[in-house]
């Protein structure tokens, strides 16, 4: 079952899916138990003339159970998602050798520094696109967040990521595409006037497509970048 | 009389509780909520601190470390005149209680006058609480404004417990408290015991570490 | 040091109906150091401020059910608001901050603690009044400055606060972020100043039911709405310093120049998030725990059985409280705060779904082999543990970390927050408010009016609600002025209008409740002293209770659900009768 959810486009989306469901399936059991326990009572035990209560206070054999039950359901739950959690979200599990590339958000857009050819941010070759950001394919991609003014949030739906973007702070985020094609990002914290409308576009190329992206965008960058330098000389 | 004690067979008391009459609990309870105040206070600040060392000079180059150890010390004796206060009430001496409390006020405000003298001098070198003026010299601007929030924040107290102090002072001379009737004087005592140890620690977190 | 304490006498505080009450209108109804009084006081101030609650939901209600279109009348609210009945984003970003604040802070809270710790604790547990009546008066009075000020923000130049309920820095201290500066201060001021009003009824409140009550009233044969209130108030009074703390900063931050919550000076904007929740999370329980008490009382009543497992349900409420110190970075999953950390608060939260758990299996256990009379309280109630575990069920989402990445910041958690908060407690308080409305004025509600209110309210709630889950699922941010900018959410128009027509029926339907409250008040039929054969000690005065409460100290010679016990004939057994067979005299008890 896909629960609503935009359709996946990274490694991410099956994990959190599928934990997801672990927990929808969990909580419909328990649902239709005290659900159904309620309606039970209601009908079963309603005033009828000559109904007389019995006046139980407690039984602590029945109260050990459902202490216990829920308890260990909840651990269950919760050992789970910690090692996926850890997998997405700890810095130091971020696979060697991915895609680096810088997002500034700011009042309201998204300000993309990609790698250029060399794959290195902070080298000559780096270009800026406004939110565009474009990524390979089936390749691990690190995205270095930062905020210019108050909190945003880098939120991919169909790439299941979601990060904040702090001001002073640099937080890594990563995530693997699986599928070409163009995607949605948006802002998911209140940043201000403009938040509904601070959004962006990500696009998942294939490699081949990706260096030619690189190359064409990356010179008319270049191009920008001159004219700017010589007009303002 | 004796048909209605015939009908009360049921203890007529009611349950016991802390021990203490209403007045005391209550400002017992109310110090647990400032504790929780301070403890936010100082939480943010060691948050800030231990994020940004640099900005926060070494203790005793910007700070005046012995005024302030005397300023701590004249604290610590507003305690003591506070508890001979209280033993004075308890023992009925009536004179004793009016001079132990107003030597408590004196100590307040002599406390408070030379937080103002420090402030100024402070001031007046450039560390100031906000950022617009800071002087560079004087460490992060956020050594200035953990500072003053943090010691202002105290010295309200202080100056709110000299004013209650002035308050109970005056009852006490109208002859407002007699060994059964100390609760006020017990409260207030409470109160500034409090503000007095919230400052120890605060000078020993701003001043000494 | 040690004094020996003075035995209190509160003889002269009851009430002797053989004197004559001599104090004048305003000392009796508006300075009035009556608990009874200043909880009737909080009623209607914090049913004023429901109501304004409710208004500003069907503002956010019309803009995403028809997103950019003309409101019908809407235009009347003015140029800077709705030009032409068209909402403006910064006026949405107003009403949905103050629509969070003022239910909140302002009407939940205070009809939860507010009223019903006032009116309630006394009359519970035997005691004439507070133990400070005169402090007691001033937090209603201080409450009012506070709620004058939050309103006031409307109608400021650059608007209301805009920054979302929670305020996150920097975006609530620099007016530059949000283009709102006075409103903003005044949200800052009057949250600071309400601060004092808890701060003195939770004092109080402690105070009371540690020190004052009746003879025989033992821990635990106290009412659990009277737990659920003291354990509440402990919350109150350890979490609303650390909020007044860092309102405080956030203060100095917008109006004085400091940096604390600024990064260009080394101050950290999650910082502020911190203390914010580290308050906000005790706040949440704040907010639950009284509804707990209610529901628990009601449910035996209805059931005409004794609270199935008292002492679990004592431990549950407290070991909630104790845990929910211990959760609040569950909100800040994704601020960037470590990953360890938050694997860390996802343990701890998830152990809270376990005290929860005990609640709900006891509470329907209490209706096994029960007699239930389905009075509007009662209905009220079994809603409550309906809708609340759905909203439970869908805290456990949330709580698992790599689930909550997609659903963090979506409709998903505001389906959430109301089925805890509309679904769980304001049901609880309308329970509350039909069970307790005789003793308050004398009269009963409506029983039908009841009936009617109670079905459309629990069908349109949960039409409302429930499809926000699909929102949320689908990612739909919250907080966000028109979704149809994205092109993945413009799909959703028809899930928000069906939901924004609910909820508008659900407003209605509200109506009839407040006319039903109004009505009653008036033409009621008069109740009697206990119109639901309850057990605890305020039913054993009249209706309405007379000032003083009790003629005289009132014995307590068993705990408050004694419902269907053999020693009576009746199926309740009050607190207060004195057993059949008398035991031996204890001696007289003395304090210390």
């Amino acid at each position: 079952m896909d629960w609503g959810f935009p359709e996946s486009a990274s490694t991410f989306g099956a994990q959190i899916d599928a934990a997801y469901g672990a927990i929808f399936y969990a909580t419909a059991l328990a649902f239709v138990i005290v659900q159904g326990l309620l309606i039970y009572c209601i009908i079963r035990y309603r005033h009828r003339t000559g109904r007389k209560a019995k006046p139980i206070h407690g039984n602590t054999r029945l109260e050990i159970i459902w202490t216990v039950v829920p308890a260990l359901g909840v651990f269950y739950i919760a050992y789970v998602s910690a090692s996926v959690w850890l997998d997405m979200k700890s810095e130091d599990r971020i696979p060697a050798g991915a895609y680096e590339v810088g997002v500034h958000a700011s009042q309201f857009e998204w300000t993309v520094t990609n790698p250029g050819m060399d794959g290195r941010l902070g080298s000559d070759d780096d270009f800026v696109t406004r939110n565009q950001l474009h990524i390979p394919m089936g390749q691990p991609v690190r995205v270095l967040l930062t905020a210019e003014d108050v909190i945003h949030s880098f939120f991919l739906p169909n790439f299941r990521v979601k990060q904040d973007a702090v001001p002073g702070m640099q937080i890594a985020v990563w995530f693997e595409p699986t599928t070409a094609g163009e995607y949605p990002l948006g802002c998911a914290e209140l940043c201000g006037l403009g938040h509904y409308r601070m959004r962006g576009t990500v696009t998942v190329h294939s490699p081949d497509e990706f260096d030619a992206w690189q190359v064409s965008e990356g010179a008319v960058a270049a191009d920008i970048a001159e004219t700017n330098t010589v007009a303002s000389r | 009389m004796s048909q209605q004690e015939a009908v009360v067979v049921y203890p007529r008391h009611p349950m016991p509780g802390l021990g203490v009459y209403n007045l005391k609990a209550g400002m017992w309870i109310f110090l647990l909520s400032e504790v929780m105040f301070f403890t936010g206070l100082i939480g943010a600040y060691i948050i800030l601190r231990f994020a940004q060392p640099d900005a926060f000079p070494e203790p005793g180059v910007l700070l005046n470390v012995q005024l302030t150890a005397f300023n701590t010390f004249v604290l610590i004796c507003s305690s003591v005149t506070m508890v001979k206060a209280f033993a004075a009430v308890q023992n009925g001496d009536q004179r004793g209680l009016r001079l132990w409390l107003l030597a408590t006020v004196f100590l307040g405000t002599f406390f408070l006058s030379i937080q103002a003298i420090e402030y100024y001098l402070l001031g007046s070198h450039g560390f100031l609480p906000t950022i617009a003026g800071y002087a560079a010299e004087a460490g992060g601007p956020l050594y200035g404004m953990t500072f003053y929030t943090l010691t202002g924040f105290h010295g309200a107290h202080v100056s709110i417990g000299v004013l209650a102090l002035i308050f109970t002072s005056v009852k006490a001379f109208r002859g407002g408290y007699t060994p059964e009737q100390l609760g006020g004087v017990e409260i207030m005592g409470l109160y500034w015991h409090f503000v007095d140890l919230v400052w120890i620690i605060l000078f020993t977190i701003v001043y000494l570490i | 040091m040690s004094t020996v304490a003075p035995t209190p006498n509160y003889s002269d505080l009851f009430h002797d109906p053989s004197h004559e009450d001599h104090r004048s209108f305003v000392q009796k109804y508006i300075f009035s150091t009556d608990h009874k009084i200043i909880g009737i006081q909080f009623l209607f101030m914090s049913l004023l401020f429901l109501l304004i609650g409710g208004l500003l939901a069907m503002l956010i209600r019309w803009q995403l059910g028809w997103p950019g279109e003309p409101m019908p009348g809407g235009a009347a609210l003015g140029e800077t608001r709705m030009p032409g009945g068209i909402m403006l984003p910064e006026f949405y970003n107003s009403v949905m901050t103050m629509h969070g604040t003022i239910m909140i802070f302002f009407a939940v809270m205070p009809l939860l603690v507010g009223v019903y710790a006032n009116f309630l604790i006394p009359l519970q547990i035997g005691a004439p009044d507070m133990a400070f009546p005169k402090l007691n008066m001033a937090s209603f009075w201080i409450a009012v400055p506070a709620g004058v000020l939050m309103v006031a923000g409307f109608f400021v130049a650059g608007g209301h606060a805009a920054a979302g309920w929670t305020s996150y820095a920097p975006l609530s201290t620099n007016p530059e972020f949000t283009g709102v500066f006075t409103g903003q201060v005044l949200w800052t001021l009057s949250l600071i100043i309400l601060g004092f009003s808890s701060l003195a009824g939770s004092v109080n409140y402690i105070t009371t039911i540690v020190n004052m009550r009746a003879p025989g009233m033992t821990w635990f044969r106290l009412p659990l709405p009277t737990w659920a209130l003291f354990i509440t108030s402990i919350l109150i009074l350890l979490a609303i310093p650390v909020l007044t703390g860092a309102l405080i900063l956030l203060l100095f931050d917008q109006t004085l120049g400091t940096g604390f919550f600024n990064a260009e000076v080394g101050g950290q904007p999650l910082l502020w998030q911190h203390l914010f929740w580290y308050f906000g999370h005790p706040e949440v329980y704040i907010l639950i725990l009284p509804a707990f008490g209610f529901v628990s009382e009601i449910i035996a009543n209805g059931a005409r059985k004794p609270v199935f497992g008292y002492h679990a349900m004592v431990g549950a409420i407290a070991s909630i409280a104790i845990l929910g110190w211990i959760v609040w970075g569950h909100h800040m999953f994704q601020s960037g705060m470590n990953p360890m950390l938050g694997a860390g608060f996802m343990a701890t939260t998830m152990v809270i779904a376990v005290p929860t758990a005990i609640k709900v299996f006891n509470w329907i256990a209490t209706l096994w082999e029960g007699d239930l009379h389905f009075h509007s309280p009662m209905l009220y109630s079994l809603a409550f543990v309906s809708m609340f575990v759905i909203g439970g069920f869908s805290g456990i989402f949330l709580a698992s970390t790599p689930v909550d990445i997609p659903l963090h910041d979506t409709y998903f958690v505001v389906a959430h927050i109301h089925y805890v908060l509309f679904g769980g407690s304001l049901f609880a308080i309308f329970a509350a408010l039909t069970y307790w409305f005789p003793k308050m004025f004398g009269r009963l509600m409506n029983e039908g009016l009841n009936k009617v209110h109670f079905y459309l309210s629990f069908i349109f709630f949960n039409l409302v609600f429930f499809p926000m889950h699909e929102l949320g699922n689908r990612g739909m941010m919250r907080r966000i002025y028109d979704y149809t900018q994205y092109g993945f959410l413009d799909g959703l128009v028809d899930i928000n209008r069906l939901i924004s027509l609910s909820a508008f029926a659900l407003f209605a339907a509200q109506l009839i409740f407040a006319w039903n409250f109004i009505w009653s008040l008036f033409k009621g039929k008069k109740s009697g002293s206990n119109p639901w054969r309850a057990n605890s000690l305020e039913w054993s005065v009249p209706s309405p209770a007379p000032h003083g409460n009790f003629t005289f100290m009132p014995t307590v010679y068993r705990g408050p659900y004694e419902y269907s016990s053999v020693e009576s004939d009746e199926d309740y057994l009050p607190q207060d009768v004195p057993p059949a067979k008398p035991p031996v005299p204890e001696p007289e008890m003395t304090l210390a």
